[in-house]
């Protein structure tokens, strides 16, 4: 098996370093990317962390964003020292000489455990709260309960709704969903900021083309998976493209 | 940057989205085709060495691109270098469609805009908000507002 080498891993006394030991490769300059992009940020603040079980505070400018707690030198820095990975962390408060403390732990038995504090009594508790629901798991567990809330509202009676923790065993029926009304608001094709497309911008003329009729979307091939949307945004997306295609030939001026 | 590679590395043992044994090629050039086992957790495509249970390396899936490229493979890239592209090769048409939908949902910024979207719709049919039995509904990551960056 192979080890990844850490930080501060002390060698053997009298061992050369082991070439076969490599850092996992992480896509950091992307990360630093989404660390500084535009988007805005979940939270963000001044933070003392402590270095290590004996080591001093250090004052941080923190960024929260997504599953990922940024930090930086100070605001004003490009690049981020370092970045803590959400998922599967407690976050609670501490019994620290540090006033305002809360920890970030992890399970595991070498696990770390990051002390942070805050600068005020409301601050440590707006951090505990955002931390607290920051992972990805979070999120996926509301969008999957919101889009069975979203089926039952839509579907009426006889829809047969799939069971929050299970799989549907079979298709079920894909509840008829209007087209958006703000074509802004649905999310890109690709991951990442709306803004970036290759493709040209819906820009809507004097007189938007008309929604084309409510009609139910065609049941997907398989079992409803976790993120019909994406699905129904394809669709959707797909009929969007050519009626703009159309719409647009047809206010062409020869 | 730091960052906390153990959680990274257990992160990479939890249950997969989706898992599969394809062509892998780095964005270096001259880069060679390689066989990887692909394993997407949570947003995070974790890549490692067929016989080894320690990942050779991650990939945060946060403002990626994926497209198609030949057919039965497809390429992950990043808004600020789309130039630099991961490639992977599937074993059929199937599979590469199966992988670049499951990967162009699996950021956190997707999420994000589903639950808006889905929130949205709810709130138009029943005039109230969901998010408010989860005590969330203030949060500023949850609002319409948010999507115009």
């Amino acid at each position: 098996m192979r080890l990844s080498g850490e930080a501060g891993e002390t060698q053997a006394p009298g061992s050369p370093p082991d070439p076969a030991i490599a850092a996992m490769k992480l896509n950091e300059r992307s990360l630093a990317f989404y660390a500084t992009c535009d988007a805005p940020v979940d939270n963000a603040g001044f933070l003392y962390k402590k270095g290590g079980r004996h080591a001093a505070y250090h004052r941080r400018w923190f960024v929260l964003r997504g599953n990922m707690l940024f930090y930086f030198e100070d605001a004003a820095s490009r690049e981020p020292v370092g970045v803590i990975i959400l998922e599967g962390c407690t976050v609670e408060l501490v019994e620290a000489a540090e006033e305002f403390a809360f920890a970030v732990r992890f399970a595991g038995t070498r696990a770390r455990t990051y002390v942070l504090a805050a600068e005020s009594q409301a601050a440590m508790e707006g951090w505990v709260k955002a931390l607290s629901r920051a992972s990805f798991d979070y999120l996926r567990l509301v969008v999957r309960e919101l889009e069975q809330q979203l089926a039952a509202v839509r579907g009426g009676g006889g829809m047969a709704l799939p069971q929050p923790q299970s799989l549907p065993s079979a298709p079920a029926p894909v509840p008829a969903l209007p087209l958006p009304r703000r074509p802004s608001a649905l999310p890109p094709k690709e991951n990442g900021c709306a803004v970036w497309s290759t493709e040209a911008t819906f820009r809507p003329g004097p007189e938007p083309p008309p929604p084309p009729p409510r009609r139910r979307a065609s049941a997907p091939h398989g079992p409803l998976d976790v993120a019909p949307f994406a699905r129904l945004h394809e669709c959707y997306g797909q009929e969007i493209r050519a009626l703009r295609g159309q719409w647009l030939s047809s206010r062409v001026q020869p | 940057m730091r960052y906390n590679e153990k959680e990274l590395q257990a992160l990479s043992r939890q249950p997969a989205e989706m898992a599969a044994e394809l062509g892998m090629r780095g964005p270096k050039k001259g880069s060679v085709l390689k066989r990887r086992l692909v394993k997407l957790v949570v947003n995070f495509l974790f890549y490692f060495r067929t016989d080894e249970a320690e990942p050779v390396g991650a990939l945060l899936l946060e403002r990626c691109r994926v497209i198609r490229e030949e057919p039965g493979a497809f390429s992950i890239s990043f808004i600020e270098d789309p130039e630099r592209k991961y490639h992977f090769e599937c074993s059929s048409e199937e599979q590469c469609q199966e992988w670049m939908e499951a990967l162009r949902r699996a950021s956190y910024e997707f999420m994000r805009r589903s639950l808006i979207f889905y929130r949205n719709e709810i709130r138009k049919v029943t005039g109230k908000d969901p998010l408010e039995q989860f005590g969330i509904s203030e949060e500023a990551r949850f609002q319409l507002s948010g999507l115009q960056a």
